[in-house]
């Protein structure tokens, strides 16, 4: 069994409510930091604990803290970013829904620690349901004095508000939730300014993860060097992962950062295995935005060693060989998955979800939905690879934000590795557009 | 349709109490970050955002009918049409195709006799294809109002339509 430090309670009957959450030792951390330490050692303690932002981009949480900007009598922010709409990701949607109160309390502690006086939860809008049950345990807070005025005598004063969206996965990326809670379009902000410096309303902001935020209790009461020591090298703590597709048991698993993807994968206390009678074909291992890998390389490094659950060996190999760990959407293909119509379908969304504002992002994502759509339907040629190629290409690194970058990784990859695969479409496109038709050529399954 | 256009636009007394706690929520002179709040509040009561609807939400925000026309279009949730009793958001994302999403959706359609973006003829539902809804280990999926519908085949479908059509 590995370390649990997320979900340790997620199978306590009442935990969403307050009463039983308490009996299980919730809110020490608030206890703890707002009568022991001071918003700078709870700083440190995140720091020491090394834990990586949990949305997608993996930046050490202590560090982006320390960056924040003081200036007198200007207020200060802390935003969560609730926006979870990275495909293949559905963690953040797990943990508020059944512990509402570890991320309320985890908000309590980071608030503190940054000097803020109102925090934001901004939550996507089809979450409606979660933000009601968040808004209950804020009030069970506020009423139990964890919230409000003056917070059990300490002289600190904390709101918390949780802001619904509207539907639009470019508002997860940071400059553009901020936008949203300004209550404008969801247009990503040129940087910089960075938010830490001119972020919402134009004062000091830090935007977090949910699963981030939902950490720090923990580190709280139990030192960030304890954290530290859990996972494997700069790969601290544990990640939530969102396991689906192809497997026995999808669902949300907290694993110790550094277990072996094959071990996540086959062993009965996570995945357990490929559903009976299919192999491993791909993976996408950190959402959709993050590039595919063929079975054999999921499974193993380029020079044959096991790869692990963790940041570095996830993404060792660069882009040739490897992924990213990301927002630990962890999609798994068996044979049966067309990566073809898998990219376009992915390609589709990066196109609807594009704000516009970047040409590149723009006009790229939409010229890529065109040509896969047309490579899937039967009508492609074998130009038209090279083609996808190039345009991926021209997006990457060409934006204002990195939506560009995560709408070409999942094109370049699935060419990369599965060339074979679009080669086939192209020059069987009757047999490949019967219903249900995948390439069964060459390929190494598992 | 659920909408009652020749009726005053109003919130109801509750929703207007809920709606100045709402615009109080932000710090003074930030009151438009309500804006997407209100909107939703304003959905729930009339079922989509009309003109009319949006104005009167730039009228308790004092701010131009504009800015929330310019917001409102921008986010998918917002139904700028009269829609059906019930809203189908179904999630036509990876995913849940991998999970057979794509049939499900092919028999939902059959089922009701309507393509995504329509209305059935006696206003009962409306179909309209969605992104990811973050449920991506339950799929396939499909959202209705605040409920969501999870490991859907086309015998739960069927079922489920059943039941929201007595
Ligand atoms: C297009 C796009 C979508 C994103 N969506 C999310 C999201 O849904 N949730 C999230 O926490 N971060 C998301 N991010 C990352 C955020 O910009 C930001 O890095 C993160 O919220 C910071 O929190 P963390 O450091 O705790 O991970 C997204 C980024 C991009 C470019
Ligand atoms: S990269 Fe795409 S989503 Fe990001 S700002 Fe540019 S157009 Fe908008
Ligand atoms: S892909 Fe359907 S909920 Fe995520």
């Amino acid at each position: 069994m590995g370390k649990k430090i997320l979900l340790e309670h997620i199978d306590v009957p009442g935990i969403d409510t307050y009463d039983v959450y308490r009996k299980q030792g919730g809110y020490t951390a608030v206890e703890k930091a707002l009568k022991t330490m001071t918003p700078d050692s709870v700083v440190e303690e995140v720091k020491k604990a090394g834990v990586r932002g949990r949305g997608g981009a993996g930046f050490p949480m202590g560090m982006k803290w320390s960056f924040l900007a003081k200036p007198e009598g200007v207020p200060r922010y802390l935003v969560c970013n609730a926006d979870e709409s990275e495909p293949g990701t559905f963690k953040d949607h797990y943990l508020m829904k059944h512990i509402p109160h570890l991320l309320i309390e985890g908000m309590i502690v980071s608030s503190f620690a940054l000097g803020a006086n109102k925090s934001f939860i901004y939550v996507r809008g089809e979450l409606m349901y979660v933000i009601r049950i968040l808004e209950k345990a804020i009030a069970e807070a506020k009423a139990a004095g964890f919230l409000g005025k003056n917070i059990m005598g300490s002289g600190y004063d904390l709101e918390l508000v949780v802001q619904p969206g509207g539907g639009a996965y470019i508002c997860g990326e940071e400059t553009a939730l901020l936008e949203s809670l300004e209550g404008k379009r969801g247009n990503p902000r040129n940087k910089p300014p960075f938010p830490a410096v001119k972020g919402l309303y134009q004062s000091p902001t830090v935007v977090n993860n949910v699963e981030s935020i939902s950490t720090t209790p923990w580190i709280i009461n139990n030192g960030g060097d304890a954290y530290a020591a859990i996972g494997i090298g700069r790969s601290t703590g544990t990640k939530l992962i969102s396991a689906s597709g192809h497997i026995n048991k999808p669902g949300v698993y907290e694993i110790e950062l550094g277990v072996s993807v094959e071990d996540f994968i086959y062993a009965d206390e996570w995945c357990g295995g490929i559903r009976p009678g299919h192999k491993l074909k791909a993976v996408v291992a950190g959402g959709s935005s993050v590039p595919i890998l063929p079975a054999n390389l999921i499974l193993n490094l380029a020079n044959g060693d096991k790869r692990l659950m963790s940041y570095e060996s996830l993404s060792d190999g660069g882009f040739a060989t490897g992924t990213m760990l990301g927002s630990g959407g962890f999609i798994v293909m068996d044979e049966t998955a067309c990566v073809v119509r898998n990219t376009w379908n992915f390609s589709r969304f990066y196109h609807h979800e594009s704000c516009g504002q970047c040409s590149p992002c723009r006009e790229g994502t939409g010229w890529m939905e065109k040509v896969l759509h047309r490579i899937e339907h039967g009508h492609g040629s074998l130009h038209d690879i090279d083609l996808l190629v190039d345009v991926a290409k021209k997006i990457e690194g060409n934006t204002i934000c990195p939506l560009g970058d995560a709408a070409a990784w999942p094109v370049g990859s699935a060419i990369r590795h599965f060339r074979d695969e679009f080669e086939w479409h192209i020059n069987h496109p009757v047999e490949a557009t019967q219903p249900g038709a995948v390439y069964r050529g060459e390929m190494a399954l598992v | 349709m659920t909408t009652e256009t020749n009726a005053k636009i109003e919130f109801t007394p509750e929703r207007q109490v809920l709606a100045k706690e709402i615009i109080a929520r932000y710090p003074e002179g930030k009151q438009k970050s309500a804006l997407l709040p209100l909107l939703h509040l304003a959905q729930e009561q009339w079922g989509w955002t009309s003109p009319e609807v949006m104005d009167y939400v730039a009228g308790l925000l004092g701010i131009e009918p504009i800015e929330v026309y310019e917001v409102a279009t921008f986010y998918t949730m917002f139904h700028l049409d009269p829609v059906g009793k019930h809203v189908i958001e179904y999630c036509r994302t990876g995913p849940c195709c991998l999970m057979g999403g794509e049939d499900v959706y092919a028999h939902l359609k059959q089922k009701l006799g309507i393509e995504a973006g329509q209305t059935t003829s006696d206003g009962k539902f409306t179909l309209k294809e969605v992104e990811c809804l973050a449920a991506c280990g339950m799929g396939p999926v499909f959202q209705i109002r605040e409920q969501y519908y999870m490991h859907l085949t086309n015998q739960r479908v069927d079922e489920i339509i059943e039941e929201l059509s007595k």
